[in-house]
Order: C-alpha cells, then sequence, then structure tokens
C-alpha cells in the first residue's frame, strides 16, 4: 500500500527518513504507555482483525480515545488506518503537530468557519487512496451522562459515497473514568476496545434512520448494555 | 547486595531444577491427554490444561529471572504484580471524579512508597504506612472535592483495593527482610516455597474437587467443596514437609505452615468470588492469557502472604 503522505518516491523517502524512523519510535512508545496504564485490550466481537478497508466509528469520551484504538490495532492494520483529526488541536503546538500527522498520519480536517474546507472530499480521498480511517461521529467529547451525543451527518455521507467500506462500530470503554477531561494524571485502569459487526447504509435509508441504527450498534457494545444478562448459576471457577 | 552464598545458591538451583521437572511433567501429561483425543477434534478441557501448563512456565521463568536479579528483583516484580492487580480491582470499584487525585496517588505514590519501605526494611512504617496514614489520607483528599455521593462506599472500596492489591502482596517480598535463625542469607527460599505450596495446594483443590467433591462449603458462590479443600490443604501440608529443608520451620512446622497458607489461600479465591459475583464479572481482566487477570491468578497468595509473614516472625523470629 503507498503511504499517502509520500508521493514523490525516492526523493522524499531518503530526506524523511530520520523523521520516519523518529515518529515510528513515538508511536511505539505511546502505545507502550497507553498500554502500561491502560492494559488496553481489543475485543473482536464482529470482525476479524485483517487488513480490510474499513471506518471505525467511535464513542469520544476523552482526548485519549484515538490512540486507545491506534494501539489495538495489529502493525500491519494501523499502518493503514488514519484518524480524521481537528487540525486546530493537532497544529497548535509542534509537538502536536508531529504527532498527529507523522506518528498517527491523521486526516486533518479544518473546523474554523471562514475556511472553505470540504472535509468530506478529504476522507473519501484518503478512502480512495486505500485507508482505513478512524472517525468519531459524535463531532465532539461527550461530557454529558447519555452514552452518545446525536452523531452528525459525516457517516451517513462517507456511506452513501463509498459503499463497499464497512464501517465498524467501535466502542472504548473506561476511558471517562481513565482521563476525565481536565485531569492530568490518567489512573490506571483496564480499557476494552470493542468493534462491533460492521453496517452499511441500506439503499434508500433515510439519513436520520442510518445514524440512529448506527449509533444503537455502537451503544450494544458498551458494558453497560451487556451488564443486565447477570448469570444465575456461579461461574465455574478458573483453575489456579 | 551482597551476593548469596554457594550453599544458598545450590539450594536455589536445585528448587528451580524442580519447578522446571514438574512443569516438564505437566507438559507431558498435556500432551498425552491431547493425543488421546481423535485427531479431528479437541477436548476444551485439556486444551484449558495446556493453557495453562504454558502460563506456568512464564510465570515460572518471571519468578526465577527475578530471584536471579536478586532482591531488587524480587520487590520489583511484586511492585509491578501490585500495580497490575490495583488496575483491575479499581476498574470494578465505585469511584468517581471527585476520587480522581486520591486514586492516581494510591497508584503512583502510595504503591511505590510501600516498596520502597519494603528495600529500605522499615519495617515499622511498611507495617502501618497503609493501614494508617492511607486510609486517614485519601479520604480527606476525596472529600475536599465535596461530593458526597455514596462517599462511604468510594472510599471503603478504595482501601479494600489498597490493602488487598498493595498491602497484602508486599508481604511476599517482604520475607526477604525475615531475619534467618541461622543468620544464613536463605529468606529467599521462603518466597519460593511460599508460592509453591499455595499454587500447588490450589490445583490439588481444583482437580480433587473435580473428581469426587460433593458437599459444596459456599453453594451459591463457588464449587469449592469440603472434599476438595482438605485434599488441597493436605497436598500443600505434603508438599511443605518435603520442602521443609529450604525453611528454618523444621518438618512438622513447615507442613503445618504449608497447610495453613494454602487454607487461608483458599477462603481468600471464595472471598474473591463473592466480590466478582457482586460486581457481575466473571474474570478481573484478560492479562494472563487463559486464566483471566493476574487478581485471579493471585487471589489465593494475597490472602496467604500476610499471615504467612506474621506467623513466621511470630514463632521463628
Amino acid at each position: 500500500m503507498a503511504r499517502p503522505l509520500c508521493h514523490n518516491v525516492q526523493m522524499t523517502d531518503l530526506a524523511s527518513l530520520p523523521r520516519r524512523i523518529a515518529a515510528r519510535a513515538v508511536g511505539h512508545a505511546l502505545a507502550f504507555v497507553a498500554r502500561f496504564i491502560t492494559a488496553v485490550r481489543a475485543d473482536w466481537r464482529g470482525i476479524e482483525p485483517v487488513a480490510k478497508q474499513r471506518v471505525y466509528y467511535a464513542n469520544h469520551v476523552s482526548n485519549g480515545d484515538m490512540p486507545m484504538i491506534w494501539t489495538v490495532l495489529p502493525g500491519h492494520m494501523r499502518r493503514q488506518t488514519r484518524p480524521v483529526a481537528a487540525a486546530d488541536y493537532w497544529l497548535k503546538t509542534r509537538a502536536r503537530a508531529f504527532i498527529g500527522p507523522e506518528v498517527f498520519n491523521c486526516v486533518l480536517i479544518d473546523r474554523r468557519p471562514e475556511v472553505d474546507d470540504k472535509p468530506l472530499d478529504k476522507i473519501l480521498a484518503a478512502l480512495d487512496e486505500g485507508a482505513s480511517l478512524i472517525i468519531f461521529p459524535e463531532g465532539n467529547r461527550n461530557m454529558t451522562d447519555a452514552p452518545l451525543l446525536p452523531f452528525k451527518s459525516g457517516l451517513y455521507n462517507m456511506g452513501v459515497a463509498r459503499p463497499h467500506v464497512d464501517l465498524v462500530p467501535t466502542w472504548i470503554a473506561n476511558l471517562n473514568e481513565i482521563m476525565p477531561k481536565g485531569e492530568i494524571i490518567p489512573l490506571p485502569l483496564i480499557c476494552t476496545v470493542t468493534f462491533g459487526a460492521p453496517v452499511h447504509v441500506h439503499e434508500g435509508e433515510d439519513k436520520d434512520t442510518f445514524l440512529q441504527r448506527a449509533a444503537d450498534a455502537l451503544k450494544a457494545l458498551s458494558p453497560d448494555a451487556n451488564r443486565d444478562a447477570t448469570p444465575t448459576e456461579p461461574a465455574p471457577e478458573p483453575a489456579p | 547486595m551482597t551476593p548469596m552464598t554457594p550453599e544458598t545458591t545450590t539450594d536455589v538451583a536445585i528448587l528451580g531444577l524442580a519447578v522446571v521437572g514438574l512443569l516438564i511433567l505437566f507438559t507431558l501429561i498435556g500432551e498425552a491427554l491431547r493425543l488421546r483425543c481423535p485427531p479431528d477434534q479437541s477436548d476444551p478441557v485439556v486444551e484449558a490444561f495446556n493453557m495453562r501448563v504454558h502460563t506456568w512456565w512464564g510465570l515460572a521463568i518471571l519468578l526465577a529471572l527475578a530471584v536471579l536479579a536478586g532482591r531488587i528483583g524480587i520487590i520489583a516484580l511484586f511492585a509491578f504484580a501490585s500495580f497490575a492487580a490495583l488496575r483491575e480491582f479499581l476498574t470494578f470499584a465505585r469511584k468517581r471524579r471527585a476520587d480522581h487525585l486520591s486514586l492516581a496517588l494510591a497508584c503512583f505514590v502510595i504503591l511505590p512508597l510501600q516498596y520502597l519501605f519494603v528495600a529500605l526494611d522499615w519495617t515499622a512504617l511498611f507495617t502501618v504506612f497503609i493501614p494508617v496514614y492511607a486510609f486517614l489520607l485519601l479520604p480527606i483528599i476525596s472529600a475536599l472535592r465535596g461530593d458526597a455521593t455514596n462517599f462511604m462506599g468510594r472510599v471503603a472500596e478504595t482501601q479494600w483495593g489498597l490493602m488487598i492489591c498493595v498491602f497484602c502482596i508486599s508481604h511476599v517480598p517482604a520475607l526477604l527482610t525475615y531475619d534467618m535463625p541461622d543468620g544464613s542469607d536463605r529468606s529467599i527460599l521462603l518466597i519460593v516455597f511460599f508460592a509453591m505450596v499455595v499454587q500447588l495446594g490450589d490445583l490439588a483443590e481444583y482437580y480433587a474437587g473435580r473428581r469426587f467433591g460433593r458437599r459444596r462449603i459456599a453453594a451459591s458462590l463457588s464449587p469449592k467443596t469440603l472434599e476438595g479443600m482438605a485434599t488441597g490443604v493436605l497436598a500443600a501440608a505434603l508438599i511443605g514437609a518435603t520442602l521443609s529443608w529450604v525453611t528454618p520451620f523444621g518438618l512438622v512446622g513447615a507442613a503445618a505452615m504449608a497447610a495453613m497458607a494454602s487454607l487461608v489461600g483458599m477462603c481468600g479465591t471464595l472471598v474473591f468470588a463473592a466480590i466478582k459475583r457482586d460486581k457481575g464479572v466473571k474474570d478481573w481482566s484478560h492479562l494472563i492469557p487463559g486464566q483471566g487477570g493476574l487478581l485471579d491468578q493471585l487471589d489465593s497468595v494475597i490472602f496467604a502472604a500476610p499471615i504467612f509473614y506474621h506467623v513466621t516472625q511470630l514463632v521463628w523470629g
């Protein structure tokens, strides 16, 4: 798969080699920290961990969400997966400008109202290059007690424009307790990233129906949705 | 750290070889059971056993590396075990935003300090630091944030997590600070003795309980039976007597200590079964392949460690 950032292969490859090595090293370091704090684990409930083109759409409660998904993806999937993120956040400082575009290989979206930037065009261009994407369809971090905020229309538009791409619901559990907004020190708690069965836009399905269906598929993966099924028999004890 | 005396090194090596021999035996049994299955299917019980044997190899190698690294290696290994255990416990504990700072302090300040006190052999501080200082400090920090919702439950579960995951586990490496009556440096062997009798007692209890267990001791909580536990404690006592040469306890004393550690450990597993049931979880996490979380693996060791430590100090100190 071609690396989307490098077009002129020989020249840029050589010149940017140290930067790319640094980006890989920083990526591994971030993944190590994420694993140390949260022992983050993937639950492949609805899909297999294979390199298929997908859009992972996830709940968003913390800035740590995207690195968690990125950490649990196996290396070959990680390299072809690009998070869709806000340019104003990732270009704010030099460190972020390195981590966002180069370590995570983000597709950056300019959210400023005065800029006539078509986010969907950039997203579709990335999909056409063969990349998988990570998106947060709620648009903003969810600070409410509701499990999800209403989805923005981007997910629907992607599903209509590129119907062959799997839209995979991805639930990130516990991150609102690991790193709530405004706290500096992350708490060490177990984080699980659950991948559900992919959804597609049905023929003739309208936007609201689809977005509701996609949100329900995502909510169904949360531990709270699965907690009612408490066993009545004592659990078989694990052997020592 | 002073290097081990040749006698101690020899004994560590003999124990290590015995563990390797036992693991090879288990591996062969597992493979033999696998061969008895028809080639086109597999027995889940056999596969689970083989998976566990794999994990035991991993744990044994980890402990061996820690023993080779000496005192610091053992303390670092158990400090990490405490961290991983606390991570699992707090995931399911009651907490609110107001507890963020006190929980962060518990994980990143109180836990390292406790192991520092063990490393420095400050026994007076190590035994009261969490039950007194952390016990009083953390509720203050939570209260300062002014959120009273379920306050009692929150601070109680935090303190319980610290006691179980940090205070109790730290008593395993604390055995290193025990002064052997003959003045030798063999206290490191006590850790191996303790780990072996508790783990093998659990193993005997599990398989004996499955084979001929009848009377359940807490039917709604756990499949543990009276027969299984009696077999487990007896097996632990026998193993303890066999290994009495590494301890200062003498033959009868070693058997009694092993039986006691094993019994307390099984009761610990029972208590953890009640907690898991209360929280509606089957396993604490998926850290150890085939065995759930670290707490699922260590629950017996956690309960037995402080008792083993204190009786050792009390009777042979």
